[in-house]
């Protein structure tokens, strides 16, 4: 035996002490305190979610873009249903009997205690006879929730949509149930966090006959919800209302920029849809008519998802390029005689006088002048081989922003194509390419790709003689106006600003040249445009026509790119659609001398017109 | 004689009968708690309530078998036996399954197993062969440093599994260690240090070291330190934090009033130091010890807390000591919990008429928070009879451990007690907001074959070393 026999006493004593004051909180618990009880047996509680009201989203000018209409989802819990007078139910909903026992079957299979949707989004009137009648069926309730809509039926890609959650959005945030909607692309995808606010719960005592008896616990498991905050985004509606005009009937899209903030003004993809068609039960069908049986593919959103070659836009990278690297100057001619010839190769160019100045070679959008700047980048010694010299020329153009995503706050940006000196020698099967191999990226063709939004950005750059603001599309989030700092950062080319004035009276001359410019059709009176076009080649079939401008040339207010996929020319629909948004947005309407230019451009159709040459 | 027959007559029934009584409880409970109407049948193996029968079951085969194992293998093959589990801890952590953020399952199949469960018995059984050594001293410095080793080796690996519930348990040891003749001083140490923590993360802990030298000053009182003496000490003291605070707020050097408490006193403590030397006194020596020691510790609280506790920790324990309350994140459980137990009022709702605990407000309602199902459905009598009957077990247990004759059996019966005990506290405080949530069973009663297996295993070799108490003196 030992001495410390005695121990047990106080060990004994611990153990039944704890157990003692355990004993005395039961007995607070679960006697004394009346907090916890739950009153009568036939008594139970309905969790009732308090969904928050979506935030709104205002175009620039404050307009409204997206508003919240309210939507009644009748809801079940099984555990509740008692046996109900189905024929008048049925009638009630109009729905089948079938259809009725299928749901119910569902909803159990999802709990048997918690509450599910029986029916989504009830109309408003069959929501108010229902309301009475409910009493009469056991286990169901209406939550209120609330549905989008669009006062202009204009933006849809970049506003977004809303759908269910899906298991992969439950798993990742727990803040998710089912049944719950969120942003699935767009700015309701991108500001999800902002905009959908916080859910709240209402927990309520309900009787045998299904009806509120007053709050549980007095609201102690009660919680509000929070609203969403408003959106104010940089979007100009009106101007895009009227470019989704002149694009209709066309493929292609438009990005319009304020170079001095980097806020997008303009962004749209052609053919798109109304947003109001992703709202509510007619969803998920429309859905699957957009995204399966359309050819043109409207829910494609060309403006950062369409990666394009640049065509002629691009000579004016190649120009600031060459100036920065003093290759060439201001002052620096180079012969055409119908296009640029080395050897055998030739790459043609339409019949202009020669030889041109850098100015001029833009204003005619000359192939040879740049075929030999291009060369000569590549070519120039100093660098030491062309692989080298090419290195230097991409490290030129990605500063630009071409190549990588440019960071804008809305999903699904490309990041478009410009190859490394690798890729070429890997197609060329060769280190020791030369620079003729590639001539055909002088003039922006080749395996260069590039999305819209990123020519919107290099002509913003331009604009703003050597640097950029991301694009961005949201202005402020509800009372701050506060937006992420990267968008208030300038990023600089590595061109230096002094190099921009030559090209930008290059561009001047596009527009207001008289004689041999390509945009003459983009001219706006009294007001400085300078701009670009080109004509990018199209093995499937009609080339496509683009142009590039800002306006005015002091003092930049917007700076764009229009694409039109099989437009053939830039100058013939690209530059007066271009012309025209310009105008519209600073005199904010067109003039009359250009209205016949309007008519032509709204009436121009080049889906369906080629259709019937084809049936033809 | 007979020897089977002598077995039987010498197995103690009446723990027998706690045990069977406790884990048929538990299997109605279970039963109640995840009810499902579709699936009615308690047999119905589909269910957890099917598949608890099938552990129960099986535990009473494993019980058998226990029993018929002779009762020397268990001390002969402690120490392999511990060696075993521990080799299973570490393959655990190598190639163990995740569940619940916990890596400590093995999964062969559709069964999984959880080692840590079954590394408390070794742990026991361990600790009893060490202690119960021929002429083992445990104030001996080796005897302390293997005593600590077989504890911390199996909790520190438990705890690399990120099953911190689990790895606690080891904690309770210390009673053993009290029975078998630790210090008392040290468990009320360990008192001070639990006290000061929770008081530190309640109150500031500057507030908390004018506590400490408060109850030094009585200390000294009550050794019979002169009240003249403790009174200028304090003056002293005070004067210098005085000073000391004065310069801090002219100079702006942003102390903080803690700190200043704590350089004042040791720098108060060097003349006090030389007095005592002088007189003689070491108890005042001692406290005075304590006291620095404790002002550093309550210093190293905060740093513990914000540094070392993961995030949901700090919030249960927040939330348990009422300094944030959020009854829908991390409080909700606590909440739930609190509400369905105190909704059985006094007789309860009656079986499988709870409503709490099925609405699925009660998470876990079948393994840590089955109690709730309990308290909801068979009120206070229910719970009441619960909390008593485990107690009864726990005190019985500490009954026949104290008639062994042989140290083994005694410190091994003393250790399943314990272990028993601290399952309990923790599990049923936690429902009634007692304790901090962590994620430990309730013996007996919580759903799953590994804590049922475990616990009977733990329980029945302590039968068997007691069937035979008569005969051997080990």
């Amino acid at each position: 035996m030992n001495n410390y026999s005695n121990r047990r006493f106080i060990i004994g004593g611990i153990f039944a002490f704890v157990i003692l004051i355990f004993l005395i909180r039961l007995v607070n618990l679960q006697i004394v305190d009346d907090q916890y009880k739950l009153s009568a047996e036939s008594n139970s509680q309905r969790r009732v979610t308090q969904y928050a009201a979506r935030g709104l989203i205002y175009d620039r000018n404050g307009k409204l873009l997206v508003y919240n209409q309210a939507a009644y989802d009748l809801m079940i819990i099984p555990r509740q249903v008692k046996t109900f007078d189905t024929l008048d139910f049925c009638k009630l909903l109009d729905i089948e009997k079938d259809d009725v026992i299928q749901r119910i079957k569902k909803a159990k299979k999802h709990s048997r205690y918690r509450s599910s949707i029986f029916m989504k989004q009830i109309s408003s009137e069959r929501y108010a006879v229902l309301q009475e009648k409910l009493y009469k069926f056991q286990g169901f309730f209406v939550q209120t929730r609330t549905l989008r809509k669009y006062p202009y039926h204009n933006a849809a890609h970049t506003l977004g949509y809303l759908g269910e959650v899906n298991d992969r959005h439950i798993k990742k945030d727990n803040y998710y149930t089912q049944g719950d909607y969120i942003g699935k692309s767009g700015i309701e995808s991108t500001y999800e966090s902002v905009l959908r606010g916080a859910k709240g719960l209402k927990v309520y005592w309900v009787d045998v006959y299904n009806r509120i008896k007053g709050s549980f616990h007095n609201g102690r498991l009660d919680k509000n919800a929070i609203e969403g905050k408003n959106i104010t985004t940089t979007l100009d509606i009106k101007l895009q209302e009227y470019g989704e005009e002149l694009m209709q009937n066309k493929k292609g899209g438009i990005v319009a920029i304020e170079p001095k903030t980097g806020e997008i003004l303009v962004k749209l993809s052609s053919p798109g849809y109304d947003p109001e068609m992703f709202v509510g039960r007619a969803m998920s069908e429309n859905y699957r008519k957009l995204a399966n049986n359309d050819t043109l593919r409207p829910l494609f959103d060309r403006s950062m998802m369409a990666t394009y070659p640049p065509g002629s836009i691009f000579k004016l990278i190649n120009a600031l390029v060459g100036l920065q690297e003093g290759i060439i100057t201001p002052q620096t001619k180079f012969q055409c005689h119908d296009g640029y010839h080395a050897g055998r190769f030739t790459m043609g160019c339409h019949h202009h006088k020669s030889p041109l100045d850098l100015k001029e070679s833009i204003q005619q959008s000359c192939n040879s002048y740049y075929a030999n700047t291009f060369r000569n980048i590549l070519d120039a010694p100093k660098f030491g081989s062309v692989s080298e010299s090419y290195t230097n020329w991409r490290r030129h153009v990605t500063s630009f922003g071409f190549g990588s995503r440019l960071g804008t706050d809305l999903p699904s940006e490309l990041t478009g194509f410009i190859p490394k000196a690798s890729y070429h020698a890997k197609q060329l099967r060769t280190k020791n390419w030369k620079s003729l191999n590639i001539v055909s990226m002088a003039i922006g063709q080749g395996p260069l790709l590039i999305t819209p939004l990123q020519m919107a950005n290099m002509v913003s750059c331009i604009a703003n003689r050597g640097y950029y603001h991301i694009p961005h599309i949201v202005k402020s989030i509800g009372e701050n106006n506060k937006i992420d700092s990267s968008f208030i950062k300038k990023n600089y080319t590595t061109i230096d600003p002094k190099y921009f004035d030559p090209v930008i009276e290059g561009m001047d001359l596009v527009i207001n040249g008289g004689e041999g410019s390509t945009g003459r059709s983009a001219a706006i009176k009294d007001i400085e445009v300078c701009g670009k076009t080109g004509t990018v080649e199209n093995p499937h079939g009609d080339d496509h026509s683009v142009f590039v401008a800002f306006a005015p040339k002091d003092n930049p207010k917007i700076a764009l790119v229009v694409y039109v996929e099989n437009g053939v020319w830039g100058s013939r629909y690209a530059a007066p659609i271009a012309g025209l948004m310009i105008e519209k947005y600073l005199k904010g309407e067109i003039s009359k001398n250009k209205k016949y230019l309007e008519k032509r451009m709204l009436d121009a159709d080049l889906i369906h017109t080629k259709k019937i040459k084809k049936d033809e | 004689m007979n020897r089977r027959g002598s077995l039987i007559k010498n197995l103690d029934w009446i723990t027998i009968m706690l045990y069977v009584i406790l884990v048929f409880l538990g299997w109605i409970n279970i039963y109640a708690a995840v009810y499902n109407e579709d699936h009615q049948s308690i047999l119905d193996a589909t269910q957890r309530y099917g598949k608890q029968l099938i552990w129960i079951g099986a535990a009473f085969f494993i019980a058998i078998i226990i029993l018929t194992i002779d009762s020397k293998f268990y001390s002969a093959f402690a120490y392999p036996t511990l060696i075993i589990m521990i080799c299973l801890l570490l393959a655990v952590l190598m190639f163990g399954v995740e569940v619940n953020g916990a890596r400590s399952w093995f999964q062969l199949g559709s069964i999984r197993f959880q080692p840590a469960e079954f590394a408390k018995f070794a742990t026991c059984l361990a600790i009893a062969r060490y202690l119960s050594q021929y002429n083992f001293k445990i104030h001996k410095i080796k005897s302390l440093f293997i005593t600590g080793l077989i504890l911390f080796t199996p909790a520190v690996l438990i705890l690399m599994q990120n099953d911190t519930g689990s790895a606690l348990v080891y904690s309770v040891f210390i009673l053993v260690l009290y029975r078998e003749g630790l210090s008392g001083f040290i468990l009320l140490l360990v008192l001070l240090a639990a006290l000061l923590f929770v008081f530190t993360l309640i109150y500031s802990s500057f507030t908390v070291s004018i506590l400490i030298i408060a109850m030094a000053a009585v200390s000294f009182k009550i050794i019979n330190v002169p009240i003249k003496q403790i009174a200028i000490a304090l003056a002293t003291l005070t004067g210098s934090f005085g000073t000391l605070w004065l310069i801090n707020k002219g100079a702006n050097l942003e102390f903080s009033n803690f700190s200043l408490v704590v350089i004042s006193t040791i720098l108060n403590a060097v003349p006090f130091l030389i007095y005592i030397y002088r007189q003689k006194i070491t108890k005042a020596a001692l406290i005075l010890l304590i006291l620095i020691g404790s002002l550093f510790y309550t210093f190293s609280v905060s740093y513990i807390f914000n540094q070392i506790l993961e995030p949901h920790q700090q919030e249960r324990i927040n939330e348990l000591l009422g300094i944030q309350s959020d009854p829908y994140g991390a409080g909700y459980n606590v909440n739930q919990s609190k509400i369905a137990i105190g909704s059985g009022g006094f007789s309860g709702k009656g079986f499988l008429n709870g409503t709490q605990t099925k609405f699925n407000f009660v998470p876990e309602q079948s393994t840590d928070f089955i109690f709730c199902t309990v308290g909801e459905e068979w009120g206070f009598l229910g719970s009441g009879l619960v909390l008593l009957l485990h107690l009864g077990l726990i005190l019985r247990l500490l009954f026949l451990a104290e008639k062994q004759r042989s140290s083994f059996s005694r410190i091994y019966g003393y250790g399943v007690a314990s272990i028993l005990f601290f399952h309990l506290a923790i599990n049923v405080g936690m429902t009634i907001g007692l304790a901090p949530v962590i994620g430990i069973p309730l013996p007996f009663f919580s759903y799953g074959g590994s804590s049922l297996w475990s616990f009977t295993i733990l329980l029945f070799i302590f039968i068997r070393l007691d069937a035979n108490r008569l005969e051997l003196l080990r």
